[in-house]
């Protein structure tokens, strides 16, 4: 394993009851880089998030992060290996404030090594988090219960919740879905800073414009199976690519 | 001794299938586990011998009235209280807990313990097959669990409110926007689980007398056996009967018949130990579903 | 044209009032505070002074009384985590069994097997419960609600630890305050230990994996491992309550393992009010005391239990402790609508 790949996907398949939804994807990640996933509905980019992140057990083939092999480890331990990942449906713990809900990842094991954090401490750290992905700190905002924010807001709580984890790998699952124009506009930056911070992140996503421009190379699915990877014009540019996008493409 | 084994672990094996069917139907279709089941076993046991001992009917009829009350009951136990619960696991399982142990309980007080509560067989006499003596009732609870198996296969998979029930019992969601009414199948499938809880007391009681304590058993044979071969799955209810079915009758030739229980407790752990969710299980430890 | 009216719901006058934080000013508010708080402990602890006056019978009943009032709280607090435990006898039967066990067998004193047996006990049931936690849903409560009829079954059938017969002359308490203020302080010691461990970090991460397990997964942290200490502090309040009581009956034996104390605890926190742990203890207060007295009915008191919860369950989930803190911290009042 050379040092500068973080994440190598060689070959993993998965089906649901004789339907296939991964089919021998392979690709691999470079340490900082802003890899895209894109594909029509129903091409399993969600189905391979959850395969990398363990929360479903691949029937066949390996996930290898930092060198180690994590495939079909518990979804717990490979996110205490920093690999975050936010969930395409948000569901925060709603009748707790918005920074409490950031409470649970800085309970773990890996954020007491990283940065300790007693009781109160946390408090502070939430509030940090919380700033860092534009809720503003002199406001009410963070405080405000979970229920009561927006849904632009609750994605980027999403977004927090990973961070708190310091993650050294990034999966956002459809982060823009359900955002207006001007909540993507002002998250754009936050992952671009992050990214330049060195923080490698795999974006699953439906907007391709916004993800054009940032992402560094994309790779496309459909049908469970990779047919395309590449910088992103150059992919979008391919016969098999606009084929299965005929019709959707609009919508972005 | 060996074909003793052979046909007596397999009228027990039907016995506990018979038992378990119901309350894994109901579980596999609504989610809803019904823990009222014991109570629903017992009261049919109760109302059959009323109607044959109070008002002198046929037991042809009474039987008929019987199960025809229990899925009334259990359609309404869903109407009236699961419907208002329905969602949150929490008051569905305390609901059901409830109104089983209160239905028990409340036929202790009533005075039922007595031994002179049995139900006739449906025919007197025995044959021998391979030289075992067999009565005819545990030949008739064979045919009825095989015949039980038939009709929920063919309902499951040729008719309409079958497909449905398998419908729902995939993906709820999906099921409800293709226009399968999600209340009204689950009200049917407890209706259902209930009707064939009395259809197993009929054929199983008249073996022995009715007393409260079978009603405990039975919820705990239906739980065993689910857990052993996997809830909602038919053919890991009929592995679980089997394997619990044989090991039961061979534990009491040749060790006593009490230590029966044991196996129970001892062949759950065991399951729980090595595959929590059943041999045959469906529970997904950990499945997405996005 | 009907005036119509609306309800409105108020908060009651504490000047800074922002979730947790309070910011007082006068004796009124901080006995507003603190009566709510202060004065059930003096309650429970001048209970027991009262033995002259309600005589020995209901000295009794308070003991029986806070041993499940423990089994609710441990229910609850297992309910926290999103457990749903029908068999908080294996608990108690497992802790009265182990007690009764040391004592009979080596002779140990009550100082020495109480603390073991619930130790023990608790750790036993979290063993045997470990597999399941793996599962989602509703199968931990099928597998409590068999465990306990089970075990008993057992007990039964192996004629060991007693058989059907149990094991009686175990050693007595020492006196009779010690008999009364034991299980009270307990009582004490559990309800504002939970209180406190569930609005601690440490509590939130619990009700975070009982709503959302994936999140908090996702969260590098080890649901499986949390969910087996829940279970086990949960445990060692039940047990403690079947080690207390094994003594204090001086016999164990196949009831402890009986389905009343399955479903009185479970109907005690959904009376009182499920996930508050006040609630289930004042649950505790009114039921058992009520069923002292319904205890000519024999059996038909589990009847009147089921009852109570189906109805509970269905018209009053909150419970009572969450509607008497309602009114206690708000006011309503008719608004017109237009």
């Amino acid at each position: 394993m050379e040092d500068s790949t973080i994440l190598t996907v060689e070959r993993v398949s998965k089906s649901f009851g004789g339907v296939v939804a991964v089919d021998g994807v392979s690709f691999h990640l470079e340490k900082g880089e802003l890899l895209g996933i894109i594909g029509p509905n129903g091409s399993g980019k969600t189905t391979l998030v959850n395969l990398i992140t363990g929360f479903v057990r691949p029937d066949s083939g390996k996930v290898i992060y930092q060198g180690k092999e994590i495939t079909g480890k518990m979804p717990y331990k490979i996110a205490e290996l920093g690999i975050a990942r936010t969930f395409q449906m948000v569901r925060p713990f709603y009748q707790l404030p918005a920074f409490k809900n950031l409470i649970i990842p800085l309970y773990s094991p890996r954020v007491k090594k990283l940065r300790g954090g007693k009781y109160g401490e946390r408090d502070d750290m939430a509030v940090d988090l919380l700033e860092e992905v534009g809720f503003e700190r002199d406001s009410f905002v963070p405080y405000k219960m979970a229920a009561s924010l927006p849904h632009g807001y609750l994605k980027r709580l999403e977004l927090a919740r990973c961070l708190a984890l310091r993650p050294d790998l990034l999966i956002l699952d459809e982060l823009f879905s359900g955002m207006s124009m001007s909540e993507v506009a002002s998250t754009l930056p936050i992952i671009e800073r992050l990214n330049e911070g060195g923080l490698s992140i795999i974006m699953v996503e439906h907007r391709l414009k916004e993800l054009f421009r940032i992402a560094n190379r994309v790779i496309v699915l459909n049908f469970g199976r990779k047919i395309a990877d590449g910088p992103p014009h150059q992919v979008m540019k391919k016969e098999e690519v606009k084929a299965a996008y005929l019709g959707s493409e609009g919508e972005t | 001794m060996t074909t003793s084994i052979l046909v007596y672990g397999l009228v027990n094996s039907v016995i506990l299938a018979l038992i378990a069917m119901g309350f894994s139907l109901t579980f596999g279709i609504s989610g809803v586990a019904n823990f009222a089941y014991g109570g629903f076993y017992l009261l049919s046991g109760y109302l059959t011998w009323m109607l044959l001992n109070y008002l002198g009917l046929p037991f042809a009829l009474a039987m008929l009235i019987t199960v025809a009350v229990a899925g009334l009951l259990g359609f309404l136990t869903y109407w009236v209280i699961l419907l208002r619960v329905r969602g949150i696991a929490l008051s569905e399982v305390i609901a059901t807990f409830a109104l089983g142990a209160g239905m028990l309980e409340f036929f202790r007080w009533m005075g039922f313990v007595t031994y002179e509560f049995t139900l006739p067989c449906f025919m007197k006499g025995r044959v021998e097959i391979f030289g075992v003596p067999l009565d005819y009732q545990r030949l008739f609870i064979i045919g009825i669990g095989l015949a039980l198996v038939i009709f929920l296969y063919f309902f499951t998979h040729h008719t309409r409110i079958g497909l449905s029930f398998r419908g729902i019992a995939q993906n709820e969601r999906t099921a409800i926007s293709l226009g399968i009414e999600s209340d009204w199948t689950a009200a049917l499938s407890l209706a259902l689980g209930s009707a064939m809880a009395a259809v197993a007391a009929i054929a199983i009681l008249p073996l022995g007398i009715i007393s409260i304590n079978v009603g405990y058993d039975v919820l705990l044979i239906a739980v065993a056996v689910g857990i052993i071969g996997g809830l909602e799955s038919v053919p890991g209810i009929l592995i679980g009967s089997l394997i619990l079915g044989y090991a039961q009758v061979i534990t009491g030739m040749y060790l006593a018949p009490e230590w029966m229980m044991v196996v129970y407790l001892a062949a759950i752990v065991l399951v729980l130990a090595i595959k929590p969710s059943g041999l045959f299980g469906k529970f997904k430890e950990l499945e997405e579903r996005v | 044209m009907s005036v119509r009216y609306r309800k409105e719901r108020l908060d009651r006058g504490i000047k800074a009032r922002c979730e947790d934080i309070f910011a007082l000013s006068s004796y009124r508010e901080m006995l507003y505070l603190l009566l709510p708080r202060v004065l059930p402990v003096i309650a429970l602890l001048s209970l027991p002074l009262l033995k002259g006056v309600v005589g020995l019978y209901w000295e009794k009943v308070l003991v029986v009384t806070c041993a499940i009032a423990l089994l609710a709280l441990s229910w609850d607090l297992m309910a926290s985590v999103g457990l749903v435990c029908l068999g908080q006898a294996l608990f108690f039967g497992a802790g009265a069994y182990l007690t009764g066990f040391l004592n009979h067998s080596f002779g140990w004193p009550p100082f020495l097997t109480i603390p073991l047996g619930t130790l023990g006990g608790a750790l036993f049931c979290t063993l045997l419960l470990l597999p399941v936690l793996r599962l989602r849903g509703i199968y931990f409560a099928i597998v409590t609600l068999t465990l306990p009829l089970l075990l008993a079954r057992f007990i039964e059938t192996t004629k060991i630890l007693g058989g059907n017969v149990g094991m009686s002359g175990l050693s007595p308490l020492p006196g009779i305050w010690f008999e009364l203020y034991v299980p009270v302080v307990a009582l004490l010691i559990c309800l504002f230990g939970f209180r406190r461990l569930i609005n601690e970090d440490y509590g939130l991460v619990l009700q975070g994996i009982r709503d959302n397990d994936r999140a908090v997964m996702s969260g590098a942290i080890n649901i499986y491992k949390l969910k087996a200490q829940a279970v086990f502090i949960a445990g060692v309040a039940g047990a403690f309550a079947g080690a207390f009581m094994t003594h204090y009956y001086q016999f164990v034996g196949m009831p402890a393992f009986a389905l009343d104390y399955s479903i009185l605890p479970l109907t005690c926190a959904v009376l009182g009010g499920v996930g508050s742990f006040a609630g289930p203890t004042l649950g505790a207060f009114i039921l058992v005391p009520l069923s002292e007295i319904l205890r000519a009915f024999g059996t038909l008191r589990v009847v009147f239990y089921s009852t109570i919860l189906i109805i509970c369950v269905v018209g009053l989930p909150e419970g009572i402790f969450h509607y008497i803190q309602r009114k206690y911290h708000q006011f309503e009042r008719l608004v017109e609508v237009g």
